[in-house]
């Protein structure tokens, strides 16, 4: 499955899209593939600082706990509360609800790293 | 990588494949919680092929499988199956098998995958120390292995055999199948009543067209689904079996690890006893009251897993480590287990387990997690 285009992606399988000055942050479908069942999120709360390349928060499935990385700097402005009730909504639409934070970005210089849906796909086919 | 003889019956099923121990294995088809899940409610179908399968046999295979095994072998019966330990001389745990007795001199060892090499060269060395007449037949690449675990599969397996249902827990029965036989089993790893079937390999595609003449697995409500090592790891830990690699290791003492029950200290006394290697290790731990750390079972407040390797902590200091864990999907809690100081194998007792992310509260809880009604 085509990764969309309409973001941009980390070799740590984050999705970046960009919305004017706020980034929406989520997981992979390759990520979520490999971790499998995802069984609890925890992410930085509204208010935390960022900087590019910081952990934002983990996802932890039945097999393995992971880290989420940000790209690029900025302020976590809000999260996926339905996470929290249902973890499974990542392994169902990773792309779609199972989004994990929002952040306002202050600093957009780590973008230039994260790769286009091509080259993620080519990267990592799933 | 190694095939087993259903890989393409994995791949047609939408599995996600992963390296297990050098074996191409499905970790995976819809989701490890749903596939677990279909197990405790219905019933699975796993290939557990990539387990090593050794057949002794001769004059001295009792004699020798009682140096081998722990447990006491002599008074088994040809169709019965043993769950044993085989140790290294300082009592840890080189493996964890199976031990079917076919006939009187002729016996089946399963074990573990990622054991496999090393228990055959274990069995070469203590053959060749020891006068021993018989012969070893690694049979893990010439045979398949499928488990039906569930509560449902005594009924779909009546379907195929009247006899396989009226067997008793770790019994076996050699079934004809055209000009070969298969061994059903009544034994699993999920905590579920069940059957393990180990068939040749050329006779797989045939055996489970008759098995599944009236399953469709692609039906969301069929009884029998295929589930893969992922809710294997998920099944076991609730019935609190263990695993080599996380409660049994060579490093472990075999009294450690909450399997006595497979561990006959006194065998030696039996008619025609002979001791096992490992014994006299484990004669010395005993004596001395049992070895400091031991297995016990623990539940995890929160929705946070504790993982291997987790350090267990008792009143700020160092008490122990998780060996496994994970989010129970039929009791939805955290459970673990792990080894800690004989003096905190109480349960009701506090601890804290530190993931290196957060402090979990745990409390010492009597294995198994889940007990199914039946089995």
């Amino acid at each position: 499955m085509a990764s969309p285009t309409d973001r941009v992606y980390s070799d740590s399988h984050e999705w970046h899209r960009f919305e004017g000055d706020v980034l929406t942050l989520g997981l992979t479908q390759y990520a979520v593939n490999t971790l499998t069942d995802i069984t609890y999120v925890e992410m930085k709360k509204p208010g935390t600082v960022i900087k590019a390349g910081d952990i934002v928060g983990e996802v932890e499935s039945v097999k393995a706990t992971s880290d989420i990385y940000c790209a690029v700097s900025g302020e976590v402005v809000e999260v996926n509360r339905a996470l929290s009730d249902d973890p499974s909504l990542l392994n169902t639409d990773p792309l779609g609800k199972g989004w994990l934070c929002k952040i306002r970005v202050n600093d957009a210089a780590g973008k230039a790293g994260l790769k286009d849906a091509a080259a993620y796909d080519a990267a990592h086919p799933c | 990588m190694h095939r087993t003889p259903l890989h393409k019956f994995h791949l047609d099923n939408g599995a996600q494949m992963v390296d297990f121990a050098g074996w191409d294995m499905p970790i995976l088809y819809s989701g490890i919680i749903e596939e677990h899940r279909q197990v405790r409610s219905s019933g699975g179908l796993f290939d557990v092929s990539h387990m090593g399968r050794v057949k002794i046999h001769g004059r001295h295979a009792r004699r020798f499988l009682e140096t081998l095994c722990t447990r006491r072998i002599s008074d088994m019966q040809p169709g019965q199956c043993r769950y044993s330990l085989v140790c290294n001389a300082a009592g840890g745990v080189r493996d964890d098998v199976i031990v079917y007795r076919i006939d009187e001199d002729e016996f089946l060892v399963v074990v573990n995958a990622s054991n496999r090499q090393k228990i055959l060269e274990h069995i070469d060395q203590v053959r060749s120390a020891g006068d021993y007449s018989l012969k070893i037949d690694d049979q893990t690449m010439s045979t398949a292995m499928v488990a039906l675990q569930g509560p449902k599969v005594m009924d779909l397996v009546g379907k195929v055999s009247r006899e396989v249902p009226t067997l008793k827990r770790y019994r076996f029965t050699v079934k004809n199948l055209v000009i070969t036989k298969l061994i059903v089993s009544r034994t699993g790893y999920t905590g579920e009543d069940g059957v393990e079937v180990i068939l040749p390999s050329m006779t797989v595609d045939l055996a489970m067209k008759l098995l599944l003449k009236d399953v469709d697995l692609k039906d969301p409500r069929a009884a029998l689904k295929p589930v893969g090592l992922g809710a294997r790891d998920t099944l076991r830990m609730e019935a609190a079996m263990p695993l080599y690699g996380h409660e049994l290791g060579e490093g472990i003492n075999a009294l450690a690890c909450g399997v006595d029950f497979a561990i006959s200290l006194d065998k030696h006394n039996a008619e025609k006893g002979e001791r096992f290697i490992g014994q006299d290790a484990l004669e010395k731990t005993a004596a001395a009251g049992g070895p400091p750390h031991r297995l016990v079972g623990l539940q995890i407040e929160g929705k946070r897993a504790a993982r291997q390797g987790n350090t267990i902590k008792t009143a700020g200091r160092d008490a122990g480590h998780v060996t496994s864990g994970c989010l129970s999907p039929t009791l939805d809690k955290v459970i673990a287990m792990g080894f800690v100081e004989r003096a905190l194998t109480a349960p009701g007792t506090p601890l804290t387990i530190d993931t290196g992310r957060a402090e979990l509260a745990a409390t010492v809880v009597p294995m198994p997690f889940y007990k199914t009604a039946k089995a």
